[in-house]
C-alpha cells in the first residue's frame, strides 16, 4: 500500500487579495504548510492503524469479525468514482467479495454511467433468467437489474438522480393536467412523498434505500448518488478502489451492525 | 486591587486570543475556503445526559456553541451558514419536547434580533427553510419577523432548516413547478431556452425548473457538510445540493464542537479541493 500517494498535497499559490508585504506572505505560506502536513501526517498514522487492523482481522484474530449479522443491511450501494470504474478488474473483486460476505442487493453507482458501459456487459451474459426473483426490489422499477451468483446488482448513475425525480415531476404534472377542474387551476397541486414515491416506479426511477454506502475515492462524498432514496443511508468512506481490502470491508460490515437509528425520534 | 489585575490579565489575555485567531484565520485563507458550511447540530441530547443536565438543557448549551461557530464562520469568509436545526421527523419526539424546542426556537430568534449580538455585527440575512405551517404559531411568526428584518442586510447568509426534510423540499418544488408551468402554459408564455435541461420536453419539468424552487434555490450548493457525533448519515438534509459537497463527520457531540473542530474541517476540505474542482468542471462541460 502506497502511503505517500494516499496523502494528497495541495499547492495552491498564494492568492492576490493579500495586500501585505511579501515577507509576510512567505510566513503565511509556510505555517500553512505546516498546517497541512501535520493533516497528512494524521492521514498517514491512520493509513498505518488501518493497514495494522485489516491484517489482524485477516488473521482471523478478532472473533467478533468472524460472524458478520447482517439482518438489518437489506441492500448495499458503492459509490465509485468515475476515473477509479474504469479499474473493471476491481470492481468484479469487490463484487465478489461482496457475494461471499452474504450481501443480497448492491447498487453500483459512478457519475458518468462507466460501470453502466464496462461492468453490465459482463453481467448480462452472468444473469440467468431462471434465477430466483430479487425479494429487495420489483424488478419492474428498476432498469438495470443483473444477478450474480446469489446477489442482484442494480447499475445507476448521475442521469438516474436529478433527472429521474424531473421525469417523475413530469409524469405527476402531466396527470394533474388531466384534471379540467376550476379548482385544479385555481390552486397549487396537492402532491405528497406518496405521489411522488410511486410516480418514480411508474418511470422507472425508483429503487431500494441503501441502509449503507460505500464511497470508493478521494473524498467523502456521494457523488450524485438518487437524493430520494438517501434519506437515512450510512455512508462510509471507503478510500481509493485501487487500495481496497477485504478486511476493511468486514470491519465496516461490522460497524454498520452495531449502528442504532432513532429517526428523529 | 487583585480584582482589578485580574481584570487586566483577561483583557490582555482577551487580546491575544483574538490576534492569535486572526493569524490562525489568515494563513487558512492561503488555501481555498469554503463559500457554504452546512451542519447538522447532533448530539445535543446526548451531551445533556453526559453531563447530567436537565431535559431541553442541552439544546441551549448547543445554541450558544452555534453562535460561538457561526461568529467564526463568519470572521474566515464564509458566505452561508446553513444549520439543521429541527427535521420534520423530530415531530414524533415526545410532545413535551416539541413544544419546549418551539419554544426555544422562539426565544433563540428573539435574541438573536436585539442590538449586539452577530446579526448586526456581521449584516446577517437570516432565512428559514423548510414547511413553516408545521411549526408552532409563535415560532412560524418569530421566523418571518427574522426573515423580514434582515432581507435588506447585505452580509453573509445564515439559512436554518426547521420543519425541514429534503424531500419535503423536494414535494415542494414539484408542486410550485407544475403550478408555474401551468400557468404558463395557460398564458401561452412557455419560452424555450434551447437548452435541454432548462426546457425539458414540451409541458414536462426539467431539472432547472425543480432547482428554481428549492428552498435553497438563491444559495450556492454546500462545500461542506459537518454532522457532529461521528454519525455517517445525512438524515434527510440537502440530498439534492450535495451532489460534490465533501460530507464530515467530527466525533465530538454539537455543543462539544469547537474552533479546533473547525479549523480542521477546513483543512480536509482544503486538502481534498482540487479533486472536487476537477469534478466540478467534468459536470460543467
Amino acid at each position: 500500500m502506497d502511503l505517500a500517494r494516499e496523502n494528497t498535497w495541495v499547492w495552491i499559490p498564494l492568492p492576490q487579495k493579500f495586500q501585505a508585504p511579501m515577507i509576510l506572505k512567505l510566513i503565511l505560506g509556510f505555517c500553512w504548510y505546516l498546517l497541512h502536513l501535520m493533516v497528512n501526517l494524521r492521514h498517514m498514522g491512520s493509513s498505518v492503524n488501518d493497514l495494522l487492523f485489516s491484517y489482524i482481522i485477516s488473521m482471523g484474530l478478532l472473533l467478533k469479525h468472524q460472524n458478520l449479522q447482517l439482518d438489518e443491511l437489506n441492500s448495499l450501494a458503492v459509490v465509485v468514482d468515475s476515473e477509479e470504474a474504469k479499474n473493471t478488474t476491481k470492481i468484479k473483486q469487490l463484487l465478489c467479495w461482496l457475494s461471499s460476505i452474504g450481501i443480497k442487493y448492491v447498487i453500483l453507482y459512478d457519475m458518468q454511467g462507466v460501470l453502466k458501459q464496462t461492468i453490465r456487459t459482463d453481467l448480462e451474459s452472468l444473469t440467468n433468467t431462471s434465477m430466483t426473483p430479487c425479494s429487495v426490489v420489483d424488478a419492474k422499477m428498476v432498469t438495470s437489474l443483473f444477478h450474480f451468483e446469489k446477489m442482484a446488482i442494480e447499475i445507476i448513475s448521475l442521469a438516474d438522480g436529478k433527472e429521474g425525480v424531473a421525469k417523475a415531476a413530469s409524469f405527476l404534472y402531466s396527470e394533474h393536467m388531466k384534471d379540467d377542474s376550476e379548482i385544479c387551476y385555481r390552486s397549487e397541486p396537492d402532491f405528497t412523498e406518496s405521489d411522488v414515491a410511486n410516480a418514480l416506479k411508474a418511470t422507472g426511477s425508483a429503487g431500494a434505500e441503501p441502509d449503507l454506502l460505500l464511497v470508493y475515492g478521494p473524498a467523502r462524498c456521494h457523488l450524485g448518488f438518487p437524493a430520494w432514496r438517501l434519506r437515512y443511508t450510512e455512508i462510509v468512506h471507503m478510500g481509493r478502489l485501487r487500495s481496497m481490502k477485504f478486511a476493511v470491508i468486514v470491519k465496516t460490515m461490522h460497524d454498520f451492525s452495531k449502528k442504532h437509528q432513532n429517526y428523529g425520534k | 486591587m487583585r480584582k482589578r489585575s485580574r481584570k487586566f490579565v483577561a483583557k490582555i489575555l482577551g487580546r491575544l486570543w483574538r490576534l492569535f485567531r486572526r493569524w490562525l484565520f489568515l494563513t487558512l485563507s492561503i488555501g481555498p475556503m469554503p463559500e457554504h458550511i452546512a451542519f447538522i447540530l447532533d448530539g445535543n441530547r446526548r451531551y445533556a445526559k453526559k453531563k447530567n443536565l436537565k431535559m431541553g438543557a442541552g439544546h441551549n448549551v448547543g445554541f450558544n456553541s452555534l453562535v460561538v461557530v457561526l461568529r467564526y464562520c463568519y470572521e474566515l469568509g464564509v458566505e452561508y451558514v446553513t444549520v439543521y436545526a429541527f427535521s420534520i421527523d423530530n415531530f414524533r419526539r415526545k410532545p413535551e419536547e416539541v413544544k419546549g424546542l418551539m419554544a426555544l426556537m422562539k426565544e433563540k430568534i428573539d435574541e438573536l434580533l436585539e442590538e449586539d449580538t452577530i446579526v448586526h455585527k456581521f449584516g446577517l440575512r437570516i432565512k428559514f427553510w423548510g414547511n413553516l405551517d408545521m411549526l408552532s404559531e409563535p415560532a412560524r411568526v418569530a421566523a418571518e419577523r427574522a426573515m423580514a428584518a434582515t432581507a435588506n442586510n447585505t452580509g453573509p447568509v445564515l439559512s436554518v432548516c426547521v420543519a425541514y426534510t429534503s424531500t419535503n423540499e423536494i414535494v415542494r418544488a414539484i408542486k410550485k413547478s407544475c403550478s408555474t408551468k401551468r400557468d404558463e402554459t395557460a398564458e401561452g408564455s412557455l419560452g424555450f431556452t434551447g437548452d435541454p435541461l432548462r426546457d425539458g420536453a414540451c409541458g414536462s419539468i426539467a431539472v432547472a425548473d425543480m432547482e428554481d424552487n428549492l428552498d435553497s434555490a438563491d444559495c450556492p450548493d454546500p462545500d461542506i457538510i459537518i454532522r457532529t457525533s461521528g454519525e455517517t448519515r445525512l438524515s434527510n438534509f440537502l440530498l439534492w445540493q450535495s451532489t460534490l459537497t465533501h460530507l464530515q463527520n467530527p466525533i465530538p457531540l454539537w455543543p462539544e464542537f469547537s474552533l479546533r473542530n473547525l479549523i480542521w474541517a477546513i483543512l480536509e476540505y482544503q486538502r481534498v479541493y482540487p479533486y472536487f474542482e476537477a469534478r466540478r468542471r467534468g459536470l460543467a462541460k
